[in-house]
């Protein structure tokens, strides 16, 4: 800088930066450390704690309450990652093109993306109302009747998953638009030349040049869904008989019903590494698609 | 995609006998505002829409004022161990929060901030996105306008206030909106830090209501109206700057 001592620069990076660092070190370095280390541990709060070292990741690779979670979070996603793909690309394709009240239908859907997922679940549970919920009353018209959707074990986790994809398809849609505006029209004219119809264009030309954006959405939506928690805990809090245990309810129970600190931080930590993977995996992927 | 939303107000203009007809009206017989009365009179619901507001505006603003002061000296301020520390910021981004959240319930617990608004608060402001996001904003700001100012005698603060910050309105703005909508609609981490219902928001205090009247379901559906209209008034509003924040972050909430 023009003029300035080193002493008064310092002074000037503490005041922009000291608040900002203080909170980072306390509320995300400092908690990100201990929690691999209480992971080493037994512990509920009030006794001391007890070292076990890896005792927790042992007992976990044993647990089948944890491994059901697993599959429940892996149910979850592959019921969840493709439907949502595939309406999220046809909205994104569908108001991208001139059609009247484009405005409007995008406000549409975004506004369940905007909306607490504690208010779209208490509306979802409310559509699936045995009773007198619309969706039992829609479908006992094809002569469907009677399902208990959240008291049902093998209806749950789908009423879970239609609640999620319905809540999120305006937010892939809006990544999706993003990548078909990065899509020049000189494609499509030449394809208009050579006589292709709309469908060999979307084939030949569109879903090519939109794979990095394909692959950069599904990997954000997949991290996303590994953290699923809100919806399951309004809906039906892990049941019915366990059905939608997934591992963020499983890692909430440990901690905050049961007091396992340590197997909870360890639980955690293997969330963590699987979005770890992931994201590596993307960052890989993206370094090839950039050249 | 807007008929879970109209079932859901047609619901709450019912009264408790209507929610309970088969085939369901979509269109209320004797619509009335009875269940808004009575949800925000038996129940406070009025109190936590004031909660959610306290907290979400203390908290963007904390965040914005904390994350872009940081911004600031990554992007504009040399110093030992920088961009070493910077990277250090980056990598905590893929943290999962589920991992951090046990040792920060212990250190509310710790620092007897259960149940109080400093929970809600406090841990929120220090958004290691939204000194990103900033950061590479202030960046993309030419060097030789604050070397200009310095000529005239500017120091880092009337640079920081005066140069960087009114040239980086949009970023704010989206960062400001995003994390305003994340506090309003956080869940989890009051389900942990909150037991006295005194400090609940809205999504907590919506999920008592289920707790409470499970089968009134006129009168939840009162309770979701109240939480998603000022959220949806804020989103009308700024539906650009909502896009921007959640497309950047790759977060949905």
């Amino acid at each position: 800088m023009v003029g300035m001592t080193k002493k008064k620069t310092a002074f000037w990076v503490a005041v922009f930066l000291l608040p900002n660092l203080i909170g980072f070190f306390t509320f995300i370095v400092f908690p990100l450390l201990s929690s691999l280390a209480i992971s080493f541990t037994n512990w509920d709060l009030i006794s001391t704690m007890e070292f076990v070292g890896i005792d927790n990741y042992k007992q976990l690779m044993v647990d089948k309450e944890f491994w059901a979670a697993f599959t429940h979070t892996v149910t979850f996603i592959i019921g969840y990652l493709p439907l949502v793909m595939i309406f999220g690309l046809a909205c994104a394709l569908l108001l991208n093109r001139k059609v009247k009240l484009r405005a409007f239908f995008r406000a549409a859907y975004f506004l369940p993306v905007v909306t607490s997922w504690v208010a779209v679940s208490l509306v979802w549970k409310w559509l699936f109302n045995p009773s007198y919920g619309l969706i039992n009353y829609f479908l006992s018209f094809v002569g469907i009747e009677g399902l208990n959707w959240l008291q049902d074990e093998s209806l749950a986790m789908p009423a879970i998953i239609i609640t999620s994809v319905w809540k999120d398809i305006g937010f892939v849609m809006v990544l999706f638009l993003g990548g078909l505006q990065n899509i020049s029209t000189s494609y499509y004219e030449a394809a208009d030349i050579d006589g292709a119809n709309s469908w060999k264009k979307f084939w030949n030309i569109t879903l090519p040049l939109l794979t990095p954006t394909t692959f950069f959405v599904t990997i954000i939506s997949l991290i996303n869904s590994f953290q699923v928690f809100d919806q399951v805990m309004i809906m039906t809090e892990g049941g019915p008989g366990g059905a939608t245990n997934v591992l963020v309810q499983n890692i909430y129970n440990h901690a905050f019903r049961y007091f396992e600190m340590g197997y909870a931080s360890a639980m955690s930590w293997i969330l963590f590494i699987v979005i770890f993977v992931i994201t590596l995996i993307q960052m890989k992927m993206q370094k090839r698609w950039a050249d | 995609m807007l008929l879970p939303f109209l079932w859901m107000i047609s619901t709450s203009l019912k009264n408790q006998g209507a929610t309970m007809v088969f085939p369901p009206q979509f269109i209320p017989d004797h619509a009335s505002f009875q269940n808004y009365k009575d949800v925000t009179g038996a129940f406070p619901m009025l109190h936590f829409l004031g909660n959610s507001l306290l907290v979400a505006v203390l908290t963007t603003l904390g965040q914005l004022l904390l994350c872009s002061m940081a911004a600031y000296a990554f992007a504009r301020m040399q110093f030992w161990g920088r961009d070493k520390l910077f990277l250090l910021y980056l990598a905590t981004m893929m943290v999962p929060a589920q991992v951090t959240m046990i040792p920060q319930f212990i250190l509310m617990k710790n620092f007897g901030w259960l149940d109080t608004y400093q929970a809600l608060i406090v841990p929120g402001l220090f958004s290691v996105f939204g000194t990103f996001l900033l950061r590479q904003a202030f960046l993309s700001i030419p060097k030789e306008l604050e070397e200009a100012a310095f000529m005239d005698g500017a120091n880092h603060f009337s640079i920081f206030w005066r140069v960087i910050m009114p040239l980086s309105k949009p970023t704010l703005a989206t960062l400001g909106i995003f994390s305003f909508m994340q506090s309003w609609n956080n869940y989890l981490w009051l389900l942990i830090v909150i037991n006295d219902k005194s400090y609940a928001t809205l999504p907590l205090g919506l999920s008592l209501l289920q707790g409470r009247w499970e089968t009134n379901w006129n009168m939840m559906m009162a309770g979701v109206v109240i939480s998603v209209l000022p959220i949806l008034a804020v989103y009308l509003f700024a539906q650009k700057y909502f896009i921007q924040g959640m497309t950047m972050s790759g977060m949905k909430e």
